[in-house]
């Protein structure tokens, strides 16, 4: 019955054609920028990358106040997944991040200038913490209980940094202003069919993490059963 | 009113406990003296003017003397489950929340006033300011507000001298940084008009804070 509703299935296929696509689209598709040149395709899977990370640090905040509200060991399961996944998709959009930055800014990680870079070295430290929470933290319901707590002051304590960060250093260069963003439509295009890739990509991750712990469970709950006989 | 009068007892009983001991009144003092001295001499080997480094000082101090100081409480607390006496006692979850951060505030406070003095002379710089003072307010109400809730999740962990740090930093970072720009901003002469910026900042965060920690210091010790 679980095996069911937790199998990614068709998901998994369909995100895999669109990753692939992504990929054609912003190699083959996408203008080559005038100024930055080549590297400027990295953009593309930079911030989807990074999109994905924060809406999935969102779902554990969500999951930590759903938990809380219902104590249903599955919101546990979602948010620990997520925080999970949000740490991947982070680091990946750092990892990405810095590549774009050594030829354009001649710097790897220029986190004095650039108040986003502060934010993301924060934001992967808090849930590593909150991670170290969950492994220092014996009892299961308990550590449910505390992760959440922690997933929800976390999340609300981001913007916060941001918000002083952006106050502390109003010079920053803006890569990309709000207001025209210098994309011409084929890049555009991209861009948003990338952004959808890697948000079900995110989903299929989810899915897939989450039956994980399903299935530990099962294996810890008749281990114990066997032990009891 | 009677969450008031109940978490009024908290901090008492908390004052009495440690009239009784001084254990951690005279561990932080000698703490403080220490981190002091060892900013001081690292700094002043290198940078001929070590106060263009108090703020920063100032505040790596009072982070760390707090951690401790906050550690400590929640530890004497949950040690020998002392917490479950508090929480048979029929009073409010948030009564018992409200108390402990308070009574954080008021010991996190004295060591304050303890510690400028020392800071003043061996840095040579008035820090008896309205608006430093007003930082130093304002960013330990943030720093005991969220830390109560969390050094109590700490104290219930393994490792928990470690856990505290991990996980308190990142978190009032907004709050060490707003209180640093304040109090270099006083330092360095600024108006009004460009700290007030910093001090409605601070306002914020320890509302923000101070509501979250309220809502959700419940769920940390029920069960």
């Amino acid at each position: 019955m679980m095996k069911s509703i937790w199998k990614a299935g068709p998901l998994l296929w369909l995100s895999a054609l669109m990753i692939i696509t992504a990929l054609c689209l912003v190699f083959l598709y996408a203008p080559t920028e005038r100024t930055m040149g080549d590297v400027q395709r990295i953009f593309y899977f930079h911030v989807s990358s990074a999109w994905v990370g924060f809406f999935a640090f969102f779902v554990t905040f969500f999951a930590g106040i759903a938990y809380l509200r219902t104590k249903k060991r599955l919101w546990d399961i979602v948010g620990h997944s997520s925080s999970e996944i949000g740490i991947v998709f982070t680091s990946m959009a750092v990892l990405t991040g810095s590549i774009w930055a050594k030829p354009t800014w001649n710097a790897w990680y220029p986190w004095e200038q650039e108040p986003r870079l502060i934010l993301v070295s924060i934001l992967l430290l808090i849930y590593f913490a909150y991670h170290m929470l969950r492994a220092f933290v014996r009892e299961s319901e308990q550590r449910a209980r505390f992760a959440a707590v922690y997933g929800i002051v976390a999340f609300v304590g981001v913007p916060l940094t941001f918000m002083s960060i952006r106050w502390w250093q109003s010079l920053h260069p803006v890569v990309f202003a709000s207001k025209g963003s210098g994309l011409t439509p084929p890049m555009l295009w991209t861009f948003l069919f990338c952004l959808l890739s890697f948000t079900i990509l995110y989903f299929v991750f989810l899915i897939q993490r989450c039956r994980l712990s399903i299935l530990a469970d099962q294996v810890e709950d008749l281990k114990r059963r066997v032990l009891h006989e | 009113m009677n969450t008031i009068r109940s978490a009024l007892t908290i901090v008492w009983k908390d004052m009495i406990t440690e009239w009784r001991t001084k254990e951690m009144f005279s561990s932080m003092f000698v703490f403080i003296l220490l981190v002091i001295v060892i900013f001081k001499f690292s700094f002043d080997l290198r940078i001929s003017n070590a106060a263009l480094l108090v703020p920063g000082i100032l505040w790596a101090a009072l982070t760390f003397a707090g951690t401790l100081q906050l550690g400590r409480a929640a530890s004497l607390e949950v040690e020998d489950a002392h917490v479950d006496g508090l929480l048979l006692a029929p009073v409010p979850r948030s009564a018992i929340y409200v108390g402990k951060a308070l009574g954080n505030l008021v010991f996190m406070s004295i060591t304050e006033l303890i510690m400028l003095p020392i800071f003043s002379a061996l840095f040579n710089l008035n820090l008896f300011q309205p608006l430093i003072l007003l930082a130093i307010f304002l960013g330990t109400v943030g720093f005991a507000s969220v830390g109560t809730l969390l050094s109590t999740m700490a104290a219930y962990s393994r490792a928990r001298e470690v856990m505290l740090p991990v996980l308190l930093f990142p978190i009032v970072l907004p709050i060490v940084i707003a209180a640093v720009k304040l109090t270099a901003g006083v330092i360095d002469g600024g108006t009004w008009q460009e700290l007030a910026v910093w001090v409605r900042f601070l306002i914020a965060f320890d509302i923000i804070f101070l509501a979250i920690s309220l809502m959700t210091f419940r769920f940390v010790v029920e069960g």
